[in-house]
């Protein structure tokens, strides 16, 4: 195991090293700098270039992305071309909300996926199966932010349950804070909870046909224990995989619906930066969500091989 | 029809044995096609979609209004007999605007199904038929760009770029690259090693002559599965941004945007959120199904055994 973790963490170096590069990057795509942006339309040739100089944008790129990442490691990630404000206090204002959304929801697509995903597959080709499927499909041809929005009429403007948008985050009202999660939450996840409980019928399904299955029916185990003693352990590997991947259209969608519900979170910050022509927010916006979604992965292999000794042991 | 009746032959285990002798059978990619009609989802698919292209092709001869006239007076009106889904907050015409608003969309699916289907099975084919530091160096570049959710490389490219709908269709179309290329690495993988391209070679034919007309033929079949889905998953992305406020800008209408700008109506008029996404909708859902129904119809082996 040890091996393992160590080749792993090894193998991320690369993802990092290159992820980080483009988020640098992107500083440096934009047309006219962001020293030109500091310094206002008004401003002489002379004092562009002692800006430049200042900021250190008359260096070689790689000079500038070495020095760069020097700042990150001391968590300084640069300042708000607009406000001024260190970005990484506007992400420590912001990455709460968005991580209590993104955490929220996929806890409430992994309890909704795999009751789902072992009904379809046990009642496959039955009346059952047929209805979840349908509601599946129609259920992922409906933009999230469309379903948001139709919550909000419904749930919040129609019924009066639940408050239309906003976050509540205030630690004596923990009632209000959990009714301002509930619409933005289970929007995020149903769409999750979709693909997960498809991916994890299919799974199911080819693993009931596999011999250890066979053998398991034939020596009179009853149904309940082959499904979920014996199927849904190795169904649930490929699942343990699918639910990285997911990670990475939970947060892309988080931003979304963040927008639906006026959530605060660091989609917001990133969109109004990209309107502020505030590269530097939208930066460290970014830095979050791709670094976020690295160690998810991460962890998420670390994990399959821990359940799974072929993984670790297979091409060592 | 002679091609239905001879695609269902083609289709029973039975008839195939005797088939060949005395009718040639059609080609494989037609027979396809012609079970993906036949499929209800399939029709269903290909309607929606032909009948939004006719929308989009045909928006300045079917839509009522011009769909940036703002009518003064006329405001968040509801449905009714002049303006039949009714007018937005600056009395523009909604039925117009919606019918306009198919362009962005399916512009943006053509482009990307383009533009990224064309370099990803590029960067695919040349992965898995060369290998060696070529498939090393795609690679990893596709595992990096994994690291990216499409979203967030939609931002990348419009910060570097600014909004705008092109802007969107070459995010989005940089966005499908690795799966496209993942996909048809492996493609290329399985029949590499088969006789047909040992065949090829022996009788003088170079790596892209290969790779283009040998190989890319017998690997179409999932690509296409793949390019319907990527469509659905452009559409959706388009209609994201555009919500979002990054894709097409105003006031040329696009559903995204309309159903943006109606979030700050839903109280009073919440009709001007319904009309765009039931199209956008009934678009992903077309798609959707259109992919099912060409992945039956490319494997109905598949289908005989349930799965």
């Amino acid at each position: 195991m040890g091996t393992y973790v160590l080749r792993r963490l090894l193998q991320s170096i690369p993802v990092v090293l290159f992820s980080t590069f483009i988020v640098f990057l992107v500083i440096h795509l934009i047309p006219g700098d962001a020293a030109a942006v500091l310094a206002g339309p008004n401003a002489t040739p002379e004092a562009l270039a002692a800006i430049r100089k200042e900021m250190g944008l008359d260096q070689p790129l790689l000079v500038q992305y070495v020095l760069w990442v020097g700042h990150l490691l001391q968590g300084d990630l640069g300042k708000s071309t607009l406000s001024g404000q260190p970005i990484s206090k506007l992400l420590q204002a912001r990455a709460p909300a968005t991580l209590e959304l993104a955490v929220t929801a996929m806890l409430i697509a992994m309890l909704l996926a795999l009751p789902l995903g072992v009904l379809s597959a046990t009642h496959v080709r039955g009346r059952l199966e047929w209805i979840i499927s349908m509601i599946q499909s129609l259920w992922l041809a409906i933009p999230s932010f469309w379903a948001g929005i139709l919550a909000i009429i419904l749930f919040a403007l129609v019924l009066r349950w639940l408050p239309p948008g906003g976050r509540v985050a205030d630690g004596n009202n923990i009632g209000d804070s959990i009714k301002s999660l509930i619409l933005p939450a289970t929007t995020l996840a149903l769409y999750i909870a979709a693909t997960l409980s498809r991916f994890l019928k299919f799974n199911l399904l080819e693993v009931f046909f596999d011999d250890f299955v066979r053998t398991a029916r034939a020596k009179g185990l009853n149904e309940q224990a082959v499904v979920y003693k014996h199927a849904m352990r190795n169904a649930m590997l490929p699942v343990i995989t699918i639910l990285g991947v997911q990670f990475a259209s939970l947060l892309g969608g988080a931003i979304i619906i963040e927008s639906v519900f006026s959530w605060p979170g660091v989609g917001g910050m990133m969109i109004d930066g990209i309107s502020n022509r505030d590269y530097a927010v939208v930066q460290g916006g970014l830095l979050l969500l791709v670094m976020l979604f690295i160690v998810m992965n991460l962890l998420v292999d670390l994990t399959y091989a821990f359940i799974d000794p072929r993984i670790r042991l297979g091409d060592a | 029809m002679a091609v239905e009746s001879a695609s269902g032959v083609v289709s029973t285990p039975r008839a195939v044995a005797v088939a060949p002798h005395f009718r040639k059978s059609p080609h494989p990619l037609q027979a396809a096609l012609v079970r993906t009609w036949r499929n209800p989802l399939g029709m269903f698919g290909i309607l929606i979609l032909g009948f939004l292209a006719f929308m989009a092709v045909g928006a300045p001869l079917i839509s009522p209004y011009d769909p940036i006239v703002q009518h003064q007076g006329k405001e968040l009106l509801g449905p009714n007999s002049e303006f039949w889904l009714g007018t937005d907050e600056l009395g523009r015409d909604l039925l117009s605007r919606v019918i306009y608003g198919a362009r962005p969309s399916l512009v943006v699916a053509l482009m990307v199904v383009m533009i990224g289907g064309g370099l990803g099975i590029a960067a695919g084919l040349l992965a898995g038929y060369l290998g060696g530091w070529v498939n090393a160096v795609l690679m990893r570049f596709f595992d990096a760009m994994f690291a990216f959710p499409a979203v967030l490389l939609g931002f990348v490219v419009i910060a570097a770029l600014g909004p705008g709908t092109t802007q969107v269709a070459y995010a989005i179309a940089l966005a499908v690259v690795p799966s496209v290329g993942r996909l048809s690495r492996s493609l290329v993988l399985k029949e590499r090693h088969r006789d047909y391209v040992l065949a090829a070679r022996c009788t003088g034919a170079g790596s892209g002559r290969v790779m283009f007309l040998h190989v890319l033929p017998n690997a179409v079949s999932p690509m296409i599965v793949n390019l319907a889905l990527i469509m659905g998953f452009s559409v959706l992305l388009e209609a994201s941004l555009a919500f979002l406020g990054l894709g097409t800008q105003p006031p040329t209408p696009s559903w995204g945007a309309m159903l943006n700008s109606s979030r700050a109506y839903l109280r009073n008029d919440p009709w001007m959120a319904i009309c765009p996404g039931v199209v956008l909708a009934l678009l992903l859902l077309g798609l959707n199904y259109l992919a099912d129904a060409l992945r039956d119809a490319f494997d109905p082996r598949r289908v005989n055994a349930g799965l």
